[in-house]
């Protein structure tokens, strides 16, 4: 066991990669002595020079799009967006350019770069600085989108992205970069689109996405004491996403409830839901699907409405004790 | 062949009427594709850059294969004086299978990557930041190349152009920002969408050098991108080009011109057609006879017309073709 942190995983990785590949590069606000906007850089500037970790002026379209023209010409640039709200001044670069760019050039082209934000609530910075928009990059074709919820996927997870040849949305949430967990020395891999059963179960499977992990799991614990089995599944990667792990295990449980912290309405736990329905897990359901997703409204300041406005562990456990009344 | 046209980039006469040639290609690919539209043979729409010849090829000319450009939605000529061939261009706007995106693209997204050519794009002002990643690649690489970033200068009113320069700048990349001002973004005269009177003044914001220059004339065009291109080399930095010009045709296929007066188009065919004005030059330099640039014209109609035979023979893609190219395996 080598206890790190999720900040100093995704740290690892970015510090071996830049050791391992010289077209490896950082670029983005504030990633240089100030070791980004949660530290994440902390000390590359140090040990690989201000050439390769470029800090930026706060221009998040130059950003993007440096990133996208260095990643056509031979780079392999791994630029951070400070909060992942800033990839609305982003957007043109990652959605109509990198995503696009392979297929609109008959694969004569190709854009390997990733894009590592910090997403999330929790932190009370309010509606600017705190949403979870993952789903939005789901929806684009030609991006994969990663969403670890532990430190060991978050360095596994980051170094697949960073060898993959396509553009990465690589989603960190700020309350994870704190946990602690089991990290092995050195590179290692986690492939894209194989979920992780977190916890396994019998009587209802939670799909379950970033910090809502370890919510799911706290709530595997309460169930398990008032004899309810819950499998929790980490898709782990949105793009790819590993629809078999969910489908076999809905058939094994037949209650099936998904939980994100991004708004709900037109949430990726739809998408999961109709996958569901539309397979033959279908007819394994003993109750219909739920949903948990945040609130439709902006991200509150107050605290206590900013945690009204998402799934707290109380509104999961109701879910699964619905779940099991049918 | 001598050098009987002075420059500052040392071209032979035999290099003007290369770009003379180009500049023909770049008329009559432009005019056929016109047509093709106006006869159903292609579909979705184009932009034509008739009348702006000399800026693309004066300039491309400068380029070595290893340098890199970036284009816009107007790109037809960009992408012929970056060597791109006419025949896979016209199959790209056929759609075949055998066309330079094959037959994913069409006329907005040319690219060519192995002529350096890093694709044209729909939306306007992206390829700033493009071309600033692609120098900061030859910077980092330790890389012998230049990128030429041309733009339209409607563009100069996006953020994407003003965040790119100011990053060009401060990590003094080897890019040359080259604006076509054509006058007019689709149907909104830059005069009425901006308050200096030169769009390279914005360069001074961004402690860059701008100029500006007419972009009718091939010897200006040439001279500004050299010296432009010679200081990128040399680690000095980015320059803003801002060439004036003309778009002789609408903005799109659809554009009837409502904005503009039938007379200052005629004033601007009559008097500053690139075409004419370096054939005029070319002939009073002793370089060229009228006869010579007839059978130039004629040649590269010629050329155009294989590359329509060329598009036309080219296979479709396979219904597969949809789904092939979304992700990099």
């Amino acid at each position: 066991m080598r206890e790190r942190t999720y900040l100093e995983a995704v740290n690892e990785a970015l510090d071996e990669a830049l050791a391992e590949d010289e077209s490896v590069f950082l670029l983005g606000e504030d990633i240089g002595v100030y070791g980004g906007g949660f530290g994440a850089t902390k000390g590359l500037i140090e040990k690989y020079g201000n050439k390769r970790v470029r800090a930026t002026p706060i221009s998040e379209s130059a950003i993007a799009g440096a990133a996208v023209g260095a990643a056509m010409t031979g780079m392999r640039p791994i630029f951070e967006l400070q909060f992942s709200d800033f990839i609305t001044i982003a957007l043109d670069q990652i959605v109509n350019q990198a995503a696009k760019i392979h297929y609109m050039y008959g694969g004569k082209a190709s854009v390997p770069l990733v894009m590592r934000t910090a997403g999330g609530s929790g932190t009370g910075a309010a509606a600017q600085h705190s949403q979870s928009l993952e789903n939005w990059t789901a929806h684009i074709p030609g991006l994969k989108v990663v969403q670890p919820s532990t430190p060991y996927d978050a360095k596994g997870l980051l170094h697949t992205a960073i060898e993959d040849q396509n553009p990465v949305m690589f989603y960190e949430h700020k309350l994870c970069y704190k946990m602690t967990g089991d990290v092995p020395a050195g590179k290692y891999t986690i492939p894209f689109g194989v979920a992780d059963i977190k916890q396994t179960g019998t009587d209802v499977t939670i799909v379950a996405t970033g910090i809502m992990v370890h919510k799911a799991l706290k709530v595997a614990e309460q169930a398990q004491e008032a004899g309810i089995s819950v499998e929790v599944i980490d898709p782990r990667t949105l793009v790819p996403l590993d629809i078999e792990t969910i489908i076999t295990s809905v058939k094994k449980t037949g209650r099936l409830l998904v939980v994100h912290e991004a708004v709900k309405r037109s949430g990726f736990g739809g998408e999961v839901a109709s996958l569901v329905a539309e397979s033959d897990g279908f007819y394994a359901l003993k109750a219909p699907i739920k949903r948990l997703g945040g609130e439709a409204v902006p991200m509150p300041y107050q605290p206590q409405l900013e945690q009204n406005a998402i799934p707290q562990v109380s509104n999961i456990y109701e879910a699964v004790l619905s779940l099991m009344k049918q | 062949m001598g050098q009987s046209i002075q420059n500052k980039a040392g071209l032979t006469d035999q290099d003007f009427l290369n770009i003379y040639q180009k500049m023909w290609d770049i008329r009559l690919f432009d005019e056929k594709v016109e047509t093709l539209f106006l006869a159903g043979k292609i579909h979705g729409t184009t932009h034509l850059s008739i009348g702006q010849e000399a800026t693309a090829a004066g300039s491309g000319y400068l380029l070595r294969p290893t340098d890199w450009i970036t284009s816009t939605h107007r790109g037809h000529g960009h992408s012929i004086a970056k060597n791109t061939e006419m025949n896979q261009m016209m199959a790209e706007l056929f759609g075949r299978e055998n066309g330079t995106n094959n037959g994913k693209g069409g006329s907005m997204h040319i690219a060519d990557l192995d002529k350096g050519n890093l694709g044209s794009n729909g939306i306007v002002g992206a390829g700033y930041p493009i071309a600033v990643g692609a120098a900061l690649s030859s910077q980092m690489q330790g890389k012998d190349q230049v990128t030429i970033c041309y733009a339209g200068d409607g563009s100069t009113n996006e953020g994407s152009f003003h965040e790119a320069l100011n990053l060009a700048s401060i990590w003094q990349l080897p890019v040359v920002f080259f604006i076509e001002n054509n006058q007019y973004g689709m149907s909104s005269s830059i005069k009425e969408m901006v308050n200096i009177p030169h769009l390279s003044e914005r360069g001074a914001a961004y402690g860059i050098e701008g100029v500006t220059i007419d972009g009718n004339d091939i010897v200006a065009v040439v001279d500004a991108t050299y010296q432009a291109i010679e200081k990128a080399k040399k680690g000095r930095g980015p320059t803003l080009i801002e060439a004036k010009t003309y778009r002789f045709k609408g903005h799109s296929k659809s554009d009837q011109r409502i904005y503009r007066t039938r007379e200052e188009e005629l004033h601007w065919e009559t008097n500053h057609d690139p075409l004419q004005l370096t054939e005029k030059l070319l002939i009073q330099a002793g370089i060229l006879t009228k006869e010579a640039s007839q059978q130039i014209e004629a040649n590269r109609k010629e050329a155009v017309e294989q590359a329509v035979i060329f598009a036309e023979a080219g296979t479709l893609p396979a219904a597969s073709a949809l789904y092939e190219n979304v992700y990099v395996d």
